[in-house]
């Protein structure tokens, strides 16, 4: 009946664990699942379904499976590698990467920003006067 | 004793009373005390008694013109109590010999951001901490227009950014007796004229001028091996929608 969640990487959204990518290993019951992260460093344990937020990437493991053989499906499936490529990592090292800012990190964003601005209202006002001279 | 000058009859003689045998004295003990009450008698007459307290005066307003002052003081401590008594200014230290503390996150070319004064949300270069616990702040005096200043650690974020001011020399004549604000508050007339106190705008003299460009012209070259920091120093800092103090990382 959970066949669709047996081998299902999860991100870990808070608790001890939080930030890190999980395989589903088994069902416990309604609310937990055995869980195990050998690539990402996650001793296997059993983890409240409530702080796991589903991926799309699924490895290859029959339920139950022991460590070694979510460790070998999960670096054959490279999951990590796809995981790191992901938009949704990325926005969230983006968000870590922001709230890390110093001051001075700041000032050079927003001249960094407006320079970035100035170049794109230049180029926008040239084909706006192309425009509007057709 | 015959001259019966104070210091002489204040000095402390040893015993009157002269050995015959040994256990025998020349004078038996009421000839003895006989002696004694002339001698208390004689010094009486002199009007020679010790000094028991003296007046010393107090300054301050408020604080009125003498106390007196007792010379021998009652003991703080009899042998039957378990623990000396303390004074009551025990532990108190005067202000020149507080400890100073630091912040650690304040070092040697720390940026610090000024929150109070006419140079607040400025960009400031953190030069060394004086003896007061004040910090000597500079711009540099091109950059912001902050010169060489006395900052409260207190009233002072401290930012991550540190430029490297090892090589600098800070001039030994910066202290906070040079930077203390001078006081020329003789009113002569009570009336008029009390705001016309001279000194009341701060006059800038030549030796601060030459005390600031030495200081910075040895700071401007390291701020300008930084890329950036000169726009940095020159900026100030503000708040604004959605950036609150508590998640910012200085």
């Amino acid at each position: 009946m959970y066949k669709s969640l047996i081998g299902r990487v999860a991100y870990v959204s808070f608790g001890p664990h939080a930030g890190k990518l999980v395989a589903i290993v088994d069902v416990i019951d309604q609310n937990r699942a055995l869980v195990d992260g050998p690539c990402t460093g996650v001793k296997r344990q059993s983890m409240p379904f409530k702080c796991m937020q589903l991926t799309d990437y699924v490895i290859k493991v029959p339920h139950s499976a022991r460590q070694k053989f979510v460790r070998r499906a999960w670096e054959k499936a490279g999951v990590s590698d796809k995981w790191s490529q992901s938009s949704w990592a990325k926005k969230i090292e983006a968000r870590q990467k922001r709230a890390k800012m110093s001051d001075f990190d700041r000032y050079k964003v927003m001249k960094a920003k407006r320079m970035r601005n100035k170049i794109i209202k230049h180029e926008v006002k040239k084909l706006q006067k192309e425009a509007a001279k057709k | 004793m015959a001259e019966g000058d104070q210091k002489s009859a204040k000095k402390k003689h040893g015993s009157r009373n002269p050995v015959l045998v040994r256990g025998i004295g020349r004078y038996s003990r009421s000839a003895m005390y006989a002696q004694a009450m002339c001698t208390l008698h004689w010094l009486v007459k002199l009007k020679v008694k010790p000094k028991a307290t003296v007046v010393k005066t107090v300054g301050g307003d408020k604080n009125g013109g003498t106390r007196v002052v007792k010379l021998r003081k009652m003991p703080r401590y009899y042998p039957t109590e378990d623990v000396p008594r303390k004074l009551k200014s025990h532990g108190k230290k005067p202000f020149s010999q507080h400890k100073r503390k630091l912040r650690a996150t304040i070092t040697q070319g720390t940026v610090l951001i000024l929150l109070t004064g006419r140079h607040r949300g400025k960009r400031v270069v953190f030069l060394k901490q004086l003896s007061s616990g004040l910090l000597l702040v500079t711009g540099p005096l091109a950059l912001n227009r902050v010169p060489l200043r006395r900052a409260h650690q207190k009233f002072v974020i401290a930012t991550n950014t540190k430029i490297d001011i090892s090589g600098m020399k800070i001039p030994k004549t910066l202290n906070d007796a040079y930077f203390k604000k001078k006081k020329l508050r003789r009113p002569r007339h009570q009336e008029g004229e009390i705001f016309d106190t001279e000194k009341e705008k701060y006059q800038l003299t030549e030796q601060r001028k030459e005390d600031q460009k030495a200081v910075d012209s040895q700071l401007l070259p390291l701020i300008k091996k930084v890329p950036q920091m000169k726009g940095y120093l020159r900026s100030s800092f503000c708040l604004s929608n959605g950036v609150y103090p508590h998640k910012l990382v200085f």
